[in-house]
């Protein structure tokens, strides 16, 4: 004696948030119904066991017909077979790109590849999140990816016309679209404090400062790829460093700025060189795509780590930089100031993004 | 040569890959009708054709145009081998035949397959002229408006109501034809659906001819029906109501009030087609494939159960004082006009004011019949005289009731295998001549002073001196002049005029009765011998659970039986509400036989305690508080039992179980259940394991529930279908009639928790189907529509807005309210009317919202969510510094959708219009100011791959709502937004999974309609225009 066939259809389809967040999450419905049991739904209802299955496979069927037109989500606007009120498009189709942080902080920078899909079980152990769930994100990854890659504009606009996403979400996916076609490298132990956001801001920095697209916005990847001639410019910014003369010059100039503003003054006089040097250096191997890289890291290694163990604070690194960019301005036999400010400006507020107290 | 009809096919849109090579498709359409074929070119390589044919034109018969559909079939050109068809629409052209219905069909139709489903949608353009011949109705009956609707359609008056029609067509099922074993599944699923098209065509006209004979402009509650005979074939049956309408005009509506005799019936005439078909029934079939013939039937063989069902009662004529001799003539004449007609019944559930005079109960009536397997092609009126036998049953039982009318008349089958039962029901009633009669409009008037009270329908209609069977009568207790009966079953919906104590409830009674199996006549006697039991005790319980409820009356009931091959289901539902014209119903007492045994002594008293316990707890829920009234029993003359056994003769053994009226006990505890076996403890206990809905929900059959007005725009349909195998085939019949029991308290349960966030709301028009598709299989599928109303508000005040939007409605100037509705994407030069234009220019600019405009409701009419979400793309677009420059070259990846979003007026259909669906005949908080023509469609849908398609909840998931998206589509191609009285007439759901295969066919009805709001009708619409657009709607029925 069994129920051989349930369905209910509605004119206007029914979905509930929390099951498809349950279903977005890749549970079972055995599973659904018992987290649903626990949020105690049935008491609020006077449901059964029962009836909580039913919806529960319900709702789950129908997720999976809509998941086809989620996968395109301009078709679900104009799709005849469910009516769906606008609002609740809008609320499917974020649910269904939001992504889990623990998630992306996994896949970040790596290649979006059929190698990396294969590995998603050891992310799944690692995260806690089921395997199902981490496929549709990292499928959706996959899917932004490809379309925006043989797009030309704006990276953010193009993601959000096409998957119709919210503002943040489509700056986000901006972001995995930008460290997956750099491949920049996240996963490092000592990068492991950074947040998705932390990086999320970097790539948005560098995508409306680095980028070809922040020069020229007709270009086909102009927001994926790093502005070549900009990165080959950075090379002349060296002679801050080779130049001893310009390298002390621009010391005294910053140490005068400083002195008395901040109680590590002292430390910064002495590092100055060694940080102005990792800085320089960073800036001169962006032309390598393997420096590209460890781009990241290397501002860990070469500037946040030595800042850190001299214990400064979020103000003296602010102060720090700002005076520190400023004074190169002043430098009379420094002749890049264009190329210094773009690449400054950058570094400055991923620094400090990125620097934790 | 009296019509054209002229189609074009202008674009597709996700269309299926056909070219697995490329990715791509070849499409090109061809459009068919009748005989003539058309082609588009092809368009190569596209999934989004651009076709924007020429204009492919049809000169056809008028009689074609109604029998026939259009038919697209969209295919995928194959240079080297034979063509692909990806789908097919049927596009029912019989709304551009209606001067007053739709002018064009134009929109996204849904490309269907048998097999796979929806796949891809194409945007075509279709028109009809109709020629000005004066011959121009002789074999057709264009202009005749049909309407599913059973009361009289909203926009419209009733100026006559001419009575029953009907009509039957009979053929060979394809599916059963020698050649379906040789093509495809496809191929034969499309000859049956055309077939059905066909022949759905034909039956409409022929009742139009029927009614235009008869003088009539309309029928009002169509209800066509399809019986799946198998192997003897496929009949297509229709009844309604043949009426002549009148549209309400403003200017008239003032008019009406006043002198209704004003507009004379010939008047009307004059823009109704009144060439009268001369050569009525003399049309030769020769040029349609349907043959009108082929009915074979069992000779000899037919058991045909007559059942009185319960009944109220009264004298009508005789207790009247004033209006007395007044009432008597008219009921002479009433009378005489309708003794005329050969079956004075009306499909109605619903009546214009002061028409239903009284009300005597339910009458019904069944017949066992056996199919013959023998082809027998010479007595093609075998169905026919099937049904006349039936009907003239019914007319006997009204006339025993008093009455000489039947109203909320309905016909229905039941098939398994070769055993067929007909089932007719309907509610004996006396009407005014008013309507009826084109020469009493003297008396009417007369009447007219003396307006019947409404609670007039719930007095006897029958003298009380000779009643046809027992009832305990009472003075009314409105009036308390005339007699009431103490219970009034009906198959009406509330009349408007009744006066209801509280709120009323769904009551259902289930029975399940094993059988043996058996063939041929045996089997057929076996069933008809069942019938009368299964009857009888659906009765008492629906009358038990009646009086558990405090209730008295039920409206809307509808006794359903199905057979298989071992069991037979019955299912009756109804609303139960309170009229405070009939007495309270009493208690239920519970009596033991065996007094001796203390433990079964304290048993009885524990139930009796809860029964007590419910009906008190159901008087509170439904607010049945009613005033005190002294009251004095009129007893009935004679004795009830015996009375009731002459009734159901056949059920003597069992006759002592059952409820009996204890006279003695006065009104409290009228109502004595003995108890001497398992069975009626059995019986008890179901009465009380029905579940009571969960807080905030009221349900019901009816139209509308009694109680609440203050209805919200939240509004959802849904169907729901559930089937259950029974693994065990050895049960009894308790066992099986707790599963059944069981089956539908779970899934009514479901619904409730499905729809907890509309609460406070009531589930109306619920409807359920029973099936038995298999030996060990019951299917149940509902259809309703879960309406929220606002608790808040005071049932004084929603009633008082309600009336004074209405009349607000009605003086306003009718041109003024369309003006806002005919807008469409081809006239964005008007920009008041147009909300898309004035949207997109303004989209930046959300402010300026008007304050008092229910946002949510506008959003339906004005534009749709596309373009809703476009127009958030597009502003924060705009916004983007960055990307100023860069709206042009943005990423024009699905050509289509680029190019929406910049414009949407180059593509006209790209936008999806809202189409609300409702079983109900109105749409609370709007105003239908247009009937645009039936919708009437036939699927079928088949798959080979049961498996990948998620099982037989997939597919059938898929499926319902596939329909409901080519109900939609039609709807919005038609330029309307709602179909109203929907119904799902049938699921006919198989299945082998050992085989992987499925097959499903669904027939769906309703009335396409536009309707708007009346929230909007009184905003004024340039101030609406602007921001609300923009505004989500989250009213709409979540």
């Amino acid at each position: 004696m069994s129920v051989e066939l349930d369905v209910f259809v509605g004119n206007t389809t029914i979905m509930d948030k929390e099951v498809y967040q349950l279903w977005l999450n890749g549970y079972t419905v055995n599973d659904a119904v018992k987290v649903r049991m626990e949020g105690g739904v049935m008491e609020e209802c006077e449901a059964s066991a029962e009836v909580l299955l039913s919806d529960t496979m319900d709702q789950f069927r129908t997720f999976q017909m809509c998941e086809r037109l989620l996968q395109n989500p301009a078709k679900l606007a104009n799709q005849l077979l469910f009516q769906i009120p606008p609002d609740r498009q809008a609320m499917l189709i974020e649910r269904y790109y939001a992504f889990a942080d623990a998630f992306v902080r996994e896949v970040l920078g790596k290649k979006l590849s059929k190698g990396t899909k294969k590995d998603l079980d050891d992310v799944s152990a690692k995260t806690g999140i089921t395997l199902k769930s981490c496929r549709r994100q990292f499928d959706n990854f996959k899917r932004v990816f490809k379309v925006v890659e043989e797009l030309k504009g704006p990276l953010v606009e193009n993601i959000r016309q096409h998957f119709l996403l919210p503002d943040q979400l489509a700056r986000d996916y901006a972001a995995i679209v930008f460290f997956a076609n750099n491949r920049f490298e996240t996963g490092k132990k000592k990068l492991q404090y950074l947040t998705f956001q932390d990086f999320a801001f970097c790539a948005g920095q560098l995508i409306n400062n680095w980028t070809v697209g922040a020069v020229d916005n007709m270009v086909e990847d102009m927001d994926v790829d790093l502005d070549k001639e900009f990165l080959q410019d950075l090379k002349d910014l060296k002679i801050l460093i080779a130049d001893k003369d310009l390298l002390d010059q621009h010391k005294s100039l910053v140490c005068v700025a400083l002195r008395g503003k901040t109680k590590v003054f002292n430390e910064m006089e002495t590092n100055f060189k060694n940080l102005s040097r990792g800085l320089v250096n960073i800036a001169a191997k962006l032309t390598n795509p393997k420096d590209v890289r460890d781009f990241f890291i290397d501002l860990v290694e070469k500037f946040i780590e030595p800042c850190k163990s001299d214990r400064w604070t979020a103000t003296d690194v602010n102060l720090y930089l700002t005076h520190y960019t400023n004074s190169a301005h002043i430098l009379d036999s420094f002749k890049y100031q264009t190329v210094w400010t773009r690449y400054m400006g950058v570094i400055k507020s991923c620094i400090l993004r990125m620097y934790h107290e | 040569m009296p019509g054209k009809l002229k189609a074009k096919v202008v674009a597709g849109r996700h269309l299926p890959v056909m070219d697995r090579a490329s990715d791509l498709t070849d499409a090109f359409v061809e459009v068919k009708f009748g005989t003539t074929t058309f082609k588009t070119d092809v368009c190569p390589k596209s999934l989004n054709p651009q076709w924007n044919s020429e204009w492919f034109k049809f000169e056809v018969d008028d009689e074609d145009l109604q029998d026939e559909p259009l038919q697209i079939t969209v295919l995928d050109h194959d240079t080297y081998s034979a063509n692909d068809a990806i789908g097919k629409v049927y596009i029912d052209i019989d709304p551009l035949l209606c001067s007053e219905a739709a002018t064009v069909i134009s929109g996204w139709f849904p490309i269907y397959d048998t097999i796979h489903g929806i796949r891809g949608e194409i945007n075509v353009l279709v028109k009809v002229d109709l020629f000005n011949d004066l011959n121009r109705f002789r074999q057709s009956s264009c202009g005749v408006k049909f309407f599913c609707t059973t009361s009289i359609p909203r926009c419209f008056r009733a100026v006559l109501i001419h009575g029953f029609v009907e009509e039957l067509v009979v053929n060979e099922d394809p599916e059963y034809q020698w050649i379906d074993r040789i093509r495809t599944p496809r191929a034969s699923n499309e000859a049956r659906q055309r077939l059905i098209s066909l022949m759905s065509g034909e039956l409409q006209r022929k009742i139009g001819l029927k009614v235009l004979e008869m003088g009539g402009n309309a029928v009002v509650g169509y209800l066509q029906c399809f019986d799946l005979e198998g192997e003897s074939g496929l009949v297509v049956r229709a009844i309604g109501t043949a009426c002549t309408l009148d549209k309400i005009s403003s200017t008239y509506t003032a008019a009406i009030v006043q002198n209704l005799s004003n507009s004379s019936p010939s008047k009307d005439m004059k823009d109704s087609p009144q060439a009268v078909p001369s050569a009525l029934g003399c049309r030769s079939t020769h040029s349609s494939p349907v043959h009108s013939a082929s009915s074979r039937l069992s000779q000899g063989f037919s058991v045909s159960v007559p059942t009185l069902l319960f009944a109220g009662m009264g004298s009508g004529g005789s207790a009247g004082k004033e209006a007395g001799p007044l009432k008597a003539l008219l009921r002479q004449q009433t009378q005489s006009a309708l003794e005329q007609r050969e079956f004075p019944f009306f499909t109605l559930t619903g009546f214009p004011p002061a028409f239903l005079l009284h009300v005597g109960g339910v009458v019904s009536a069944r017949s066992v019949k056996l199919l013959d397997r023998i082809h027998n092609p010479d007595e093609p009126e075998t169905r026919d005289a099937w049904w006349e036998e039936l009907r003239q049953e019914i007319k006997s039982h009204a006339k025993a009731l008093g009455c000489h009318a039947v109203v909320g008349y309905s016909e229905s089958t039941s098939i398994c295998e070769e055993v067929c039962i007909l089932s007719a029901s309907g509610t004996a009633a006396i009407l005014s001549s008013r309507f009826v009669q084109d020469g009493a409009l003297d008396t009417d008037h007369r009447f007219e002073d003396v307006a019947p009270p409404a609670c007039g329908f719930c007095h006897i209609p029958y003298d009380e001196l000779n009643m046809p069977f027992p009832a305990q009568l009472t003075y009314c207790h409105c009036c308390r002049r005339h007699k009431v009966p103490d219970v009034l079953f009906t198959t009406i919906d509330v009349p408007t005029e009744a006066n209801v104590t509280g709120k009323g409830c769904l009551i259902q009674a289930r029975l399940c009765r094993t059988k043996k199996k058996g063939q041929g006549e045996g089997n057929a006697t076996a069933i008809s011998n069942l019938l009368p039991f299964l009857e009888y005790e659906l009765h008492t319980q629906l009358l038990n659970k009646l009086k558990l409820r405090g209730m008295n009356a039920l409206f809307g009931l509808r006794v359903q039986i199905s057979v298989g091959d071992t069991m037979l289901l019955g299912l009756a539902s109804a609303t139960g509400v309170y009229l405070t014209a009939l007495p309270s119903p009493g208690g239920i007492q519970i009596a033991g036989k065996t007094p001796n045994d203390i433990t079964y002594e304290q048993h009885i008293s524990n139930m009796q305690k809860k029964i007590n316990d419910t009906i008190a707890k159901n008087k509170e829920l439904y607010e049945i508080n009613p005033p005190e009234f002294v009251e004095e029993v009129i007893g009935s003359p004679i004795p009830e039992p015996r009375q009731r056994s002459r009734l159901f003769r056949s059920h003597s053994e069992s006759s002592d179980e059952v409820l009996e009226l204890d006279l003695s006990h006065g009104k409290k505890d009228a109502f004595v259940l003995e108890i001497d076996d398992t069975d009626a403890i059995e019986d008890i206990h179901s009465l009380l394991t029905d579940a009571p809905t969960p807080p905030g929900f009221y349900s019901c059959n009816t139209e509308i529930m009694p109680g609440i007005y203050n209805w919200t725009s939240g509004l959802q349909m849904f169907t729901s279908v559930r089937v259950f195998r029974l693994s065990n085939a050895n049960l009894t019949n308790q066992g099986l009639n707790k599963i059944f029991n069981d089956l539908c308290e779970n899934l009514l349960k479901s619904l409730y928790f499905k729809l907890r966030s509309m609460v406070p709301c009531c589930l109306c028009h619920v409807n359920f189907i029973v099936a038995v598709p298999e030996d060990e299989l019951i299917q149940v599928a509902v259809t309703a529509v879960a309406m929220s109303f606002d608790k808040d508000q005071s049932q004084e005040n929603g009633r008082q807005s309600g009336d004074k939007t209405l009349m607000k409605a009605i003086t306003e100037n009718e041109e003024q309210l369309q003006f806002p509705l005919e807008l469409s994407a081809e006239s964005p030069s008007n920009p008041l009317s147009c909300a898309k234009g004035l949207s997109e220019v303004s989209g930046p600019l959300p402010s300026a919202r008007a304050p008092s405009v229910d946002h949510s409701s506008f959003t339906d009419r004005c534009s749709s969510w596309i373009e809703q979400l476009r127009l958030k793309a597009h502003t924060i677009r705009r916004g983007s510094i960055k990307t100023m420059s860069s709206l042009e070259k943005a990423s024009p990846v699905p050509e289509g959708r680029s190019r929406s979003l910049r414009s949407n007026r180059s593509c006209p259909g790209s936008s999806i219009t809202v189409v609300k669906m409702t079983p109900l005949s109105f749409i609370p908080g709007a105003k239908i100011i247009k009937y645009l023509g039936i919708i009437n469609m036939f699927f079928i849908r088949e798959t080979t791959s049961l498996r990948e398609e998620g099982g037989v909840s997939g597919f059938l998931h898929s499926f319902i709502a596939e329909v409901f998206a080519m109900v939609r589509a039609h709807v919005a191609a038609l330029g309307g937004n709602a179909v109203v009285s929907y119904s799902m007439k049938e699921c006919v759901f198989m299945e082998n999974p050992n085989k992987n295969q499925a097959q499903c066919l669904i027939n769906v009805s309703g009335d396409a309609v536009i309707f708007i709001r009346e929230s909007e009708l009184e905003a004024t619409p340039s101030q609406t225009q602007s921001g609300n657009v923009q505004t989500s709607s989250n009213g709409e029925g979540t």
